[in-house]
């Protein structure tokens, strides 16, 4: 190794230019990324911050700076507190629910063997529809008028999304048929990574399956149930579709999720893109917050 | 000393990168409008070279507008290729087209956004070739202070929606009623929805009307109020007069009907898509209904002016107003367009043929009209009809959420202590 190194100074050189050469090389294999990352991710935020900085009317365009108004202006909004206090319950509920039945579902169709082909298949193929191809599908179904539910709402008086509480246990049985099958699978692949060694060396030590469940499943599954709540819960507070297509935000103003008021004041009504991007920016600190805890809490509890 | 090197590199290119993105945003933000043939200088017929012209509607005039086009297309070289977007995300289309100076040559506005849409400047100006039509005076007046901004005209009626009292006149006939004559007054009304209801039908009810459709109750209940000769706000739109004793009448008597049962359940929830299924199916006495739908209503139907507390009748001139956009390299060849829509080959020979509503009062009358009464009825009453001006229409009123909602459904389908409150609300959002 020395002798070469020694006995030829122009390949010495060469390195170098190679060293270049190879480092080009480097940022053109990186280039589509970043371009895409430059174009689809940073040029919007930029935008945004931009926005909700300015008076910004949707119809006029960019009219100069107006910050902090803009700030005050959002959170001044009539509907801001009552969407904040939705779009959390909301989370937590839609959370709770996925979590709990995604891990149910998964433990069933793998303890089951007989029927786990139609099962997996079965809660998975709600996965396969969009969300507002779905959203529009339930529209139907609890329709007064046109769904097929119409005349035993009738008859027994009830209304699936004419009071408040109504409104907000219909969307949520929504998305629970639509995304229930997709936790599913992520929690099944957690199951899977458990090797079979320790749950052999559980029953071996005499444990029930309640204490198997609890001491190895469970704690096991740690780095799945994380993946899985950040993605629940981040899903859940930028909500907009199923209540955009199924509530309006009614009855009332009661299911406004704060994406959802986002689109009304820039769309419909105060068309003020300056306010709307000041929540947006809200919003997007909230979640990074939200997220940076979440991740931090699932990491401490794994180092200790 | 690479990794250094390399980090500065990277600084670098981040800065680069920045300085790009500054620049880009910064020619974004300086663009200006404009660049297109001054409107003075259009001919009076406009021009008619093989152009071809876009144009932008909304789903609910989608088979006027198709009509006009057809007969447009069909006659002149120029061509104009339509576009029909869904009613809820029209505004958000043109908001971003006119943010990034792409709109459409020709494109038609709910006429409550026209004011707005005016004095944002998305439309161009066409006073000069308004004032060369020599039946200028017999156009639809309330469309035409809609798109005036300043002493400039913009806006042509597209289509005129009004709304109208329709009943069914074999229901009205089997509850007894009149079926010729129709009610009187809001009090008669209320009476023929009982009537109606007391039939006991299994699925038919009295009245329909959508509660959480702030457009719809716009459109249905104003006329309730100008019928008595009152207004709903003041002259400039900022301040709501919805407070006032025949609004209370009006909120009154639906709150009774709403009490009695004689109203569609699904009323309470319906947030306009499925608003007039119920009467359409015959499922439903008697209704304030749009006029357009005339045509394509399958049985026998009356048809009257809205009337208010002590009588009359009135209606809601809605329906889009059109005009030459902003962005239009076009506009003569626009104006071709504008210009023979508003002939009698167009208001007669396609509308009218259609059961439309004319948008020129002296075509009012003719051979398509005197065929059927009931567009007489239509065509006379348009003429005593309203049409609300204001800057923030939309957010007090048609927005989902609007305070105009609120008030409504408190009185409505709550105890209705809250009018005069909820009002100062509307008026706290139109004075913005």
């Amino acid at each position: 190794m020395s002798v070469g190194a020694l006995s030829s100074p122009p390949v010495r050189a060469r390195p170098a230019r190679r060293g270049a050469r190879e480092a080009l090389k480097g940022w053109l294999y990186a280039a589509p990324t970043a371009i895409f990352i430059l174009l689809l991710f940073v040029l919007p935020l930029v935008t945004v911050f931009r926005m909700s900085a300015s008076d910004w009317p949707l119809l006029a365009g960019d009219r100069g700076i107006n910050f902090p108004e803009n700030f005050t202006d959002a959170v001044r909004n009539r509907f801001f507190l009552d969407s904040v206090v939705f779009t959390l319950t909301y989370t937590v509920l839609a959370t709770v629910l996925l979590i709990v039945l995604g891990l149910g579902l998964a433990l069933l169709v793998q303890e089951s063997t007989r029927w786990k082909g139609v099962l997996r298949t079965a809660f998975l193929v709600p996965s396969a529809l969009g969300l507002a191809s779905a959203s529009l599908l339930f529209y139907v179904l609890y329709s007064p008028i046109a769904g097929p539910f119409a005349e035993l709402m009738h008859s027994w008086g009830v209304s699936f999304l004419g009071t408040p509480e109504a409104a907000l246990w219909s969307t949520l049985f929504l998305i629970v048929w639509r995304y229930a099958g997709f936790y599913m699978l992520l929690m099944l692949v957690g199951l899977q990574g458990i090797p079979d060694e320790v749950y052999e060396a559980a029953r071996i030590d005499g444990a029930s399956r309640w204490q198997i469940f609890s001491r190895v499943t469970l704690p096991l599954l740690r780095p799945t149930l994380a993946l899985t709540t950040v993605l629940c819960v981040t899903g859940s507070l930028l909500a907009f579709e199923q209540f955009y297509i199924l509530t309006k935000g009614g009855p009332d103003n009661s299911t406004i999720t704060v994406v959802q008021l986002i689109y009304s004041v820039a769309f419909q009504g105060q068309n003020d893109l300056g306010v709307a991007g000041a929540l947006s920016v809200i919003v997007l600190l909230a979640l990074v917050v939200i997220n940076f805890v979440q991740l931090r809490a699932f990491r401490t509890t794994e180092e200790s | 000393m690479t990794p250094t090197f390399h980090r500065r590199l990277r600084k670098a290119g981040t800065l680069l990168a920045t300085g790009a993105l500054v620049t880009a945003l910064a020619a974004c933000s300086g663009g200006d409008p404009g660049g297109s043939t001054p409107p003075a200088d259009i001919p009076a017929e406009g021009v008619d070279d093989g152009s071809t012209l876009t144009l932008w509607t909304r789903a609910p005039l989608e088979k006027q507008a198709k009509l006009l086009v057809e007969a447009y297309n069909a006659s002149h070289e120029n061509q104009v290729e339509l576009t029909v977007v869904p009613n809820d995300d029209y505004v958000a289309k043109v908001g971003a087209a006119a943010g990034s100076n792409g709109l459409p040559d020709l494109f038609a506005a709910d006429i409550v956004y026209v004011p707005n849409w005016v004095q944002q400047g998305l439309f161009q100006d066409i006073s000069a070739q308004i004032d060369g039509l020599d039946f200028k005076d017999e156009i639809n007046k309330g469309h035409l202070a809609a798109g005036t901004y300043e002493g400039k005209e913009h806006v042509l009626p597209f289509v005129l929606d009004l709304s109208m009292l329709f009943w069914n006149k074999e229901l009205a006939s089997e509850a007894g009623l009149d079926a010729e004559a129709g009610p009187a007054n809001l009090e008669e009304f209320a009476e023929w929805a009982k009537a109606i209801q007391a039939l006991g039908k299994p699925g038919v009810y009295g009245t329909a009307t959508g509660l959480n459709c702030g457009g719809c109750l716009v459109f249905t209940w104003f006329p309730s109020v100008w019928a008595d000769g009152e207004q709903v706000m003041n002259d400039d739109g900022t301040e709501s007069l919805l407070a006032s004793d025949t609004a209370n009448d009006v909120y009154a008597t639906w709150k009774e009907l709403w009490d009695a049962g004689a109203v569609l359940p699904s009323s309470k929830d319906e947030a306009g898509p499925t608003w007039t299924a119920g009467f359409t199916e015959g499922k439903v006495g008697l209704m304030f209904y749009p006029a357009t739908l005339l045509s394509s209503t399958p049985f026998d139907v009356g048809v009257a002016g809205i009337p208010g507390p002590k009588g009359g009748g009135s209606t809601f001139v809605g329906g889009d107003g059109i005009g030459i956009s902003k962005d239009s390299k076009l506009a003569p060849q626009a104006w071709n367009f504008l210009s023979w829509m508003m002939s009698e080959d167009a208001q007669v020979g396609v509308l009218a043929k259609n059961h439309d509503v004319v948008s020129r009062a002296d075509l009012a009358n003719n051979e398509f009209s005197s065929a059927d009464p009931r567009l007489i009825t239509i065509n006379e009453v348009a003429g005593k009809g309203d049409t609300p001006v204001a800057l923030n229409f939309q957010q007090a009123f048609n927005a989902p959420g609007s305070p105009w909602l609120t008030l409504v459904r408190n009185a409505v389908l709550g105890d209705g202590s809250s009018v005069d409150a909820d009002s100062d609300e509307i008026t706290a959002v139109l004075s913005q």
